[in-house]
């Protein structure tokens, strides 16, 4: 563990990649090995399940620091991080030791097994050995949630130069359900590729905002436009007899949509297909807050499956006839998706997702506009000879999303951010103007500077009305404009309406409060766009 | 009924007995001053009185005269006797006894109990009520002894170095600044000395509070003179052109709050040295067990949860608002003294 303790202290040292590569780099190359399997893991998401509860752990904490749980509990949100308060609460180990993280790892997957007591037990015997950053990691491995500044790309750029593997080739083997346990380092870092996993899916290709003007990409005619989705972007694999769904979070979702089951009577094994999930129903998307449900739930009852079933719009085609056709050209790979999709019955849950015919920008802007009323965000524009990379590289794919729309509040409640925004007011409720009151619509979290929201931190402060727990009222006095991807009617808020992907698009100090939008204007954009 | 001993007014702590304030943010006639810091030495008052060392200090700073009085000798006031006690916090930092008809109450300024081989020591004053700082009061906070934080420094200051790299490091000039160079092991290479930083240094030079020996910063400063050297700097300077003219750098930044790994982060400084002049939590408790006081006023820091903390443990605790730190992290967000 001191060996993984070490390089996650390099990591968070520095924020220059070259020296995150070079510090993971010789990490792979010297850890142990089933050390470096599991930081592999880690590292792409896998983590041994949870077996401890966050409130247990707590209590533990605080017990053997010898605190009471209300300290504890004040604690947290100033530190901003679970595992780390944790780290910090407990006293000094009394018998440090030295033991491989895979060896901790075994530790915490064992405790599944254990009854209540041993499970308490053994938790605070590790505590016991542990340093302060081992016993952040340590905790980290029970609660999950390994974001550590290590982006997938950066990790396979090391395992590539630690191995020799081609970094492509390392992308593909990353992904899919491999786990530790049931895999070998050189399973994973062979030249030639040993997986045996056939739902593994490929690395997603990303696409950048558009910021510039349209017209800037050149002649129309060398890209594809399609409409962008709002959905869950998903690949479905076809292949042994039978089918997988991934998420782009990488999650394997196939029983949460079963919709899918029958895709492979239609398709041949050998298909893989990237698309967008959507809930659908007489020939259009449902809102995205009617597919919501279906994504939290492992098993789907047959109410919602009838009131909201999923179809797949897919827009690429990555393995065709057990082939990764990936580097050919998008028209290529279009070409082939459209005929393979082509006469369908409407029951295959997969279709398509049109291309849009428009030739010249100004009617592809014009189409765009339009959107909303598809529940679309807006277009995708993809150049016509672009190959399926691997992760994000600007200039073959773009979104060219709509203006979001937009409404100005003013900030009522307050509370302080997590990790490093911990001390930060950073997570603000706003409020619209309803007749003389005003009633709260959403929350936001993004879209300000780390200045505005220190100024707005000290603002806070000092206009502080009441305190309910960490949540703080504020004079109703800053005028923030809200923006947001779309509007939707919402039984569990007060104000009726719910928003998607709500953020400071702005503060303006220019505008005084009774200037604010009021509930009826936002009634109307729900009526417009809801 | 009698007045009490202090009071908690608008402009500061008051003490009727003798009218005076205790390091008072906003301007009054009589003013005694804990310690240096910028935020318990305001400008404008009618008459200063401070350790010393504090008086020689506010004098650099603020040009303005100071009255001096030594640790541990008592001096009447109006109806009260007034004195200076060890605060441990930063050279000349002081407590303040105040003593009305038998009654004793003690004002803690900032302070920490570990020995920095620079401050005066702290020392326990027994009083009634014990109004103390609780920058840190939250159990979170623990600090190693600074021999180990010594070690790391100049471990950090090594490597870097054989990297040819230059090491700034972020520290609060007056105290901090001195403290960390006195940490440093000057067989490794120069020190080199932000103004700010040197002008403290030269105040405490001057009347033999710090002996060590520094490179100031000057405009004409050659790089290849002083290769891979340690800097020390207010924070402030970071990221500034000047801080430029040492070439490939490495930051570190030295204070509790490097504890946190949110703030570190925040504070985009590659190195957290975690050392505060302020007292930790076990130093909290201690000190103030050991003042035997039942009434205990927390102020500067995480007042209201410190207080709670102290109630649950058997002591009568009201937390009392400052103009200085009016919330749980306005040092943090200042970012300076701690």
């Amino acid at each position: 563990m001191k060996d993984f303790a070490r390089l996650f202290t390099k990591l968070d040292q520095t924020t220059r990649t070259s020296e995150k590569t070079s510090a993971l780099t010789e990490f792979f190359r010297e850890a142990p090995e089933a050390d470096r399997l599991w930081a592999v893991a880690l590292f792409s998401g896998r983590r041994p399940k949870r077996a401890v509860t966050t409130t247990l752990l707590r209590e533990w904490a605080a017990e053997r620091a010898g605190i009471p749980l209300w300290l504890f509990e004040e604690s947290y949100p100033i530190v901003g991080d679970l595992a780390e308060t944790i780290a910090l609460i407990l006293p000094s180990p009394a018998a440090p030791e030295d033991r491989e993280l895979a060896e901790w790892i075994g530790v915490v997957k064992g405790l599944a097994e254990k009854e209540a007591e041993d499970r308490k037990h053994a938790v605070l015997e590790a505590w016991d050995h542990l340093e302060p950053t081992e016993r952040f990691l340590f905790n980290k491995l029970i609660t999950g949630g390994f974001r550590i500044g290590i982006s997938r790309k950066l990790m396979t750029r090391a395992l590539a130069e630690a191995t020799g593997v081609d970094e492509a080739a390392m992308a593909l083997r990353l992904m899919g359900k491999w786990q530790p346990e049931d895999t070998s380092w050189d399973q994973l870092t062979a030249e030639e590729d040993a997986s045996e996993d056939d739902s593994r899916p490929y690395p997603f290709c990303l696409a950048s905002p558009l910021e510039a003007e349209a017209a800037s990409l050149g002649d129309p005619a060398d890209w594809l436009a399609e409409w962008k989705w709002d959905g869950i972007r998903g690949q479905l694999i076809l292949r042994g007899g039978t089918h997988h769904l991934w998420s782009r979070g990488e999650e394997l979702i196939t029983d949460r949509f079963p919709e899918f089951a029958r895709t492979p009577d239609f398709l041949p094994p050998g298909t893989v297909l990237d698309g967008e999930i959507l809930a659908w129903k007489d020939g259009s998307p449902l809102p995205f807050a009617q597919l919501q449900p279906r994504i939290g739930r492992k098993t789907v009852p047959k109410k919602l499956l009838t009131e909201a079933p999923v179809r797949m719009l897919a827009y690429d085609l990555l393995e065709h006839e057990g082939a990764d056709i990936r580097a050919l050209p998008l028209s290529e790979r279009r070409a082939r998706l459209e005929s393979l999709l082509s006469g369908l019955p409407e029951d295959a849950a997969v279709m398509p997702s049109p291309l849009l015919d428009e030739t010249d920008w100004p009617a592809l802007a014009a189409r765009r506009e339009s959107a909303r009323e598809l529940r679309s965000e807006g277009l995708m524009l993809k150049h016509r000879d672009s190959a399926y990379r691997d992760g994000r590289k600007r200039g073959d794919w773009w979104k060219w999303k709509l203006d979001p729309l937009s409404v100005d509040a003013v900030m009522i409640y307050a509370q302080q951010g997590h990790g490093r925004r911990a001390n930060l007011f950073t997570d603000f409720t706003f409020a619209v103007k309803d007749g003389n009151g005003l009633v709260p619509f959403t929350k936001a979290y993004s879209g300000l500077t780390d200045a505005e929201f220190d100024e707005i931190t000290r603002w806070v402060k000092r206009n502080t009305q009441q305190r309910f727990g960490p949540v703080r009222q504020v004079t109703p006095e800053l005028v923030f404009e809200i923006a947001f991807e779309g509007i939707q009617e919402s039984a569990r808020h007060k104000s009726g309406i719910a928003l998607r992907f709500p953020r400071m698009a702005r503060w303006r100090r220019d505008k005084p409060v009774d200037e604010i939008d009021t509930l009826d204007g936002l009634k109307s954009l729900l009526a417009a766009y809801g | 009924m009698a007045d009490p001993v202090l009071s908690f007014t608008e402009r500061g702590i008051y003490c009727p007995a003798a009218d005076v304030y205790i390091d008072p943010w906003r301007p009054v006639p009589r003013a005694l001053i804990t310690h240096a810091h910028s935020d318990h030495a305001r400008p404008g008052h009618g008459a200063y009185l401070a350790t010393p060392v504090t008086a020689a200090m506010i004098c650099h700073r603020l040009g303005v005269e100071v009255e001096t009085q030594p640790y541990g000798e008592p001096r009447r006031i109006g109806g009260a006797t007034i004195s200076f006690h060890p605060a441990g916090h930063v050279p000349g930092s002081a407590q303040v006894r105040v003593e009305v008809g038998g009654e004793v109450w003690v004002v803690s300024g900032d302070y920490k109990l570990e020995n920095d081989g620079l401050s005066e020591p702290f020392e326990p004053v027994r009083c009634h009520a014990f109004i103390t700082e609780c920058t840190f009061g939250l159990p979170v906070f623990r600090w190693q002894p600074q021999a180990e934080i010594a070690a790391e420094i100049n471990a950090w200051w090594r490597a870097n170095r054989e990297a040819g790299r230059a090491s700034l490091l972020g520290a609060y000039s007056l105290g901090k600044a001195q403290r960390l160079i006195s940490m440093l092991d000057p067989e490794i290479g120069p020190i080199l000395t932000h103004g700010a930083v040197e002008g403290s240094n030269a105040v405490l030079r001057e009347i033999g509070a710090f002996d060590r020996e520094t490179v100031p910063v000057t405009p004409d400063y050659d790089r290849k003179a002083h290769p891979a050297p340690m800097v020390i700097a207010p924070p402030s300077a970071f990221g500034t052109s000047w801080a430029r003219k040492f070439g490939p750098a490495q930051t570190g930044f030295a204070s509790g709050w490097m504890r946190l790994r949110g703030v570190r982060r925040r504070r985009g400084v590659q190195r957290g040295f975690v050392i505060s002049d302020h007292a930790d939590w076990p130093a909290l408790l201690r000190a103030i067990k050991d003042t035997g006081a039942e009434n205990i006023y927390p102020t500067h820091g995480y007042v209201d949860i410190f207080a709670q903390y102290l109630r649950s443990e058997g002591y009568a605790a009201t937390p009392v608002p400052t103009e200085f730190g009016g919330d749980e992290d306005a040092t943090e967000q200042s970012g300076d003294a701690a």
